[in-house]
């Protein structure tokens, strides 16, 4: 017997307040306050939900969850229990594990793991080359017909920079309706670097991340993308110059989706200055001017979609030189609160839009919008019950020992950002509830199935 | 002043202060008995995780002339080449009761995180950081030039003796090398607008960084039009490293004959300066890219003199940073 859900007073994308029912896995009921049928004998829980936004469950198409290999900085439990606890009820899990998501094993072996841990749905993303190398082609086609049905391939951390190995990583995904999800980086114009190239990288000393390193990728894989009709997915675009480039690429009719990070919707290389390497990250943080450009270019509809690169690191990782630190920051329980800080609260999305960049676009791009464990679908009766509950007008401290990823390298903390997820639901299962995960009973469920714990 | 980490931190009041007490005492250093009491029973740490030997023994020099016990700690042979990180290393220097220590790392930043991360309440020293400052080198190039040029700058109020007092209003210092790689330059830049003077960086295009427009100085491509037209009073000439040269990544110029030709000091560029200008250069030269011999060696360089104004500028770190201000101290 699974447990009904009630939310009272909820708000669907934002719009007029409703009661809405979840009942075996889908949404049952949608109607007037007051007005909807609690099915008697079941198990119903009634949860106030007044002033609250209903969101699709959210969508992150590009996760690190590093395991198998770096368990110390996080698992696939601990980081799609933090995807839970940021509204997610799917993520994609990023190839570059260790090691590297590039057979039909590896990608199930993650597969399975988040199968286990019950959070969300994990996807794996399949590397486009063995090993990250960059130089012949990983099995994409096994990877895409394993149990794990991989269609979001990527060399994330690396880029695909040779451009004949891109085009026939293009060509060969179009077979199974894959995609490739490029990290624009050209290797060269960018060795040793260590921040945004500009006025504050001129000042203090560290080595330029120039943007046209960025760009010259991005324009390249458009062009590669027309000439072959390929479909191509821009990783964590970051500059002003790529937003431009995506600009003109989706006029010309080329077909290239982009997302954009939360944290380079809000965070500048000024940061730097601090020497702090919680806030060194790749691609770097930009200028002001390029956060303003990636925040326009999501409002038009030219990015398509925000993703955390949520990027775990131990301490020891991010305890020393900044020249010797790793790259990355964490992101899925801020993203929410970071997209409604600077687009929704700013006038520039509705929820109904942040329903789209956060859940119905990554779904569609990753091709998980369809089918049994449908992602991303409408707040409709019938849909299936991922859901996220939020509190727009809630407001909360960051404190990055009080999080559920397993590491602290979160540059939101101590800062306040609005919203708070309240409950997220799982095909009907609650994951979170008041804000806190819920344990999965699916676990117990699993693994009493199986005849006891492993 | 709690550390000296960057000279964009020094206020002018803070520059010329420590400038002043770097003549103090530099005039201490003619004794026969050269040293001092000062910082007796206090603990000067030389933590290098980068090979500079001068900069060491002039720290070394200037700590012990003031009676500090000395450490050196290097990152060669230490437990730092092991893989200790940064922070252990900091952790234990505290645990053992450092009251300065002396900084000198491969990575920019890293003084600033050792003053700022609270694994350490020691003053911190920058020795050279990376790509981006050198304070006590400014403060000696600094200290240099106001010891030869008091009263050339139009608008240098005349100092007592060596300058002392003074600042460097209206004085011109052209600095001619590898800008983008060099912790010198920037040093120099800050310091040397904080004293008034004006400053021009030449050097090829791919030598200056992008942003350097930010910068608050003015910079040119062509060394002869700026000796020749602007008349620097003194040219500080920045080491150009091997392995910056041609070719493979590096490929910041075609040939190290070609960055001679254009950006070398040699004997012909020396006579088109004022006859009073100066040649410095923070060392180790590169006789005959760079610098000629000629230009190394004429009686404008004042070179030996900036390795001997060094100690006495690293005295005056020290002292202020461990005792506090000068006010009532007798040296």
């Amino acid at each position: 017997m699974t447990t009904t859900y009630v939310l009272r007073g909820a708000r669907p994308l934002g719009g007029d307040a409703a009661d809405v029912v979840l009942a075996d896995g889908v949404i049952s009921q949608i109607a007037a306050p007051g007005t909807v049928d609690v099915p008697g004998g079941a198990e119903v829980v009634e949860i106030a939900a007044e002033g609250h936004v209903l969101l699709p469950g959210l969508v992150d198409l590009h996760t690190h969850l590093r395991e198998p290999g770096r368990e110390d900085a996080e698992t696939v439990a601990s980081g799609t229990r933090a995807a839970a606890a940021g509204g997610f009820t799917a993520v994609h899990a990023m190839a570059n594990t260790s090691p590297v998501a590039d057979t039909a094993g590896v990608v199930e072996q993650v597969w399975r793991l988040g199968q286990e841990a019950g959070w969300v749905d994990v996807h794996p993303v399949g590397a486009v080359t063995v090993g990250l190398g960059g130089e012949r082609l990983a099995e994409l086609g096994a990877m895409a017909d394993s149990a794990a049905r991989v269609r979001v391939f990527s060399d994330d951390g690396k880029c695909v920079h040779d451009p004949i190995l891109m085009r026939r990583a293009l060509e060969y995904v179009k077979a199974f309706d894959g995609v490739v999800a490029q990290h624009a980086q050209e290797p060269r114009l960018t060795e040793g670097a260590q921040m945004n190239e500009g006025v504050v990288s001129a000042e203090i000393g560290l080595a330029g991340w120039p943007a046209v390193a960025e760009e010259a990728i991005i324009a390249r894989d458009v062009l590669l993308a027309e000439h072959v009709g390929s479909r191509l997915h821009v990783c964590h675009l970051s500059t002003a110059g790529s937003v431009e480039i995506v600009r003109w690429a989706k006029g010309r009719g080329i077909d290239v989706t982009a997302e954009v990070t939360p944290h380079h919707l809000i965070l500048t290389d000024e940061l730097a200055r601090t020497y702090d390497p919680t806030y060194k990250v790749n691609p770097p943080l930009r200028t002001a001017a390029d956060v303003e450009a990636v925040r326009e270019g999501l409002a038009d509809g030219t990015i398509d979609i925000v993703a955390t690169d949520h990027a775990p690191h131990t301490r020891e990782d991010k305890d020393c030189e900044w020249g010797a630190a790793a790259f990355g920051m964490t992101g899925l329980e801020t993203a929410l609160s970071v997209v409604q800080q600077t687009m929704v609260d700013t006038g520039r999305l509705t929820w109904a839009d942040v329903a789209r960049v956060l859940s119905a676009n990554p779904a569609r791009i990753g091709r998980i919008d369809a089918g049994p464990a449908a992602q991303g679908r409408p707040v409709a009766v019938g849909e299936p019950a991922n859901l996220t509950l939020v509190d727009p007008a809630a407001t909360r401290a960051v404190d990055g020992a009080a999080q559920a990823t397993a590491s602290g390298n979160t540059p939101f903390a101590g800062r306040d950002l609005p919203g708070r997820v309240v409950a997220t639901f799982l095909r009907g299962r609650a994951t979170v509830l008041d804000g806190a995960p819920v344990g999965p009973a699916a676990d117990t469920r699993r693994l009493a199935a199986r005849g006891g714990a492993r | 002043m709690r550390h000296l980490l960057s000279t964009a931190d020094l206020a002018k009041d803070e520059a010329i202060e420590l400038l002043d007490t770097a003549a103090q005492m530099a005039a201490t250093q003619s004794r026969e008995i050269k040293k001092l009491p000062t910082l007796r029973g206090r603990t000067v740490v030389n933590l290098f995780f980068e090979d500079s030997t001068r900069t060491r023994i002039s720290f070394e020099t200037a700590a012990k002339r003031l009676s500090a016990d000395v450490i050196n700690f290097s990152a060669k042979g230490s437990s730092v080449s092991k893989g200790e990180s940064l922070k252990d290393t900091a952790l234990t220097l505290h645990a053992m009761g450092a009251d300065a220590v002396v900084v000198r790392h491969w990575a920019s930043g890293a003084p600033y995180q050792l003053a700022h991360a609270g694994w350490l309440d020691a003053a911190v020293l920058n020795a050279g950081d990376g790509t981006h400052m050198h304070p006590t080198q400014a403060l000696l190039d600094a200290y240099t030039i106001r010891r030869h040029l008091g009263g050339h700058g139009g608008g240098l109020r005349r100092g007592g003796d060596d300058g002392v007092g003074a600042d460097l209003a209206g004085l011109r210092v052209a600095i001619v090398g590898d800008v983008l790689h060099s912790r010198v330059a920037r040093a120099n830049v800050r310091l040397l607008r904080t004293l008034g003077a004006e400053v021009t960086l030449v050097a090829p295009p791919t030598l200056l960084p992008v942003g350097v427009e930010a910068w608050p100085c003015r910079t040119s491509y062509d060394l002869d039009a700026t000796l020749a037209d602007w008349q620097p009073d003194a040219v500080m000439m920045l080491r150009v490293q091997r392995e910056r040269m041609s070719g493979g990544a590096g490929a910041f110029f075609p040939s190290p004959l070609e960055y001679t030709r254009y950006f070398g000091l040699d004997a012909r560029r020396l006579a088109v300066l004022p006859a009073h200008s100066i040649v410095m250069h923070p060392g180790p030269m590169n006789r005959g890219l760079e610098i000629s011999a000629e230009a190394a060696d004429s009686d404008r360089a004042v070179i030996v003199e900036q390795v001997a104004n060094g100690v006495a500028v690293r005295m005056a770190a020290l002292y202020l940073l461990l005792s506090g201000s000068t006010e009532g101290t007798t040296l």
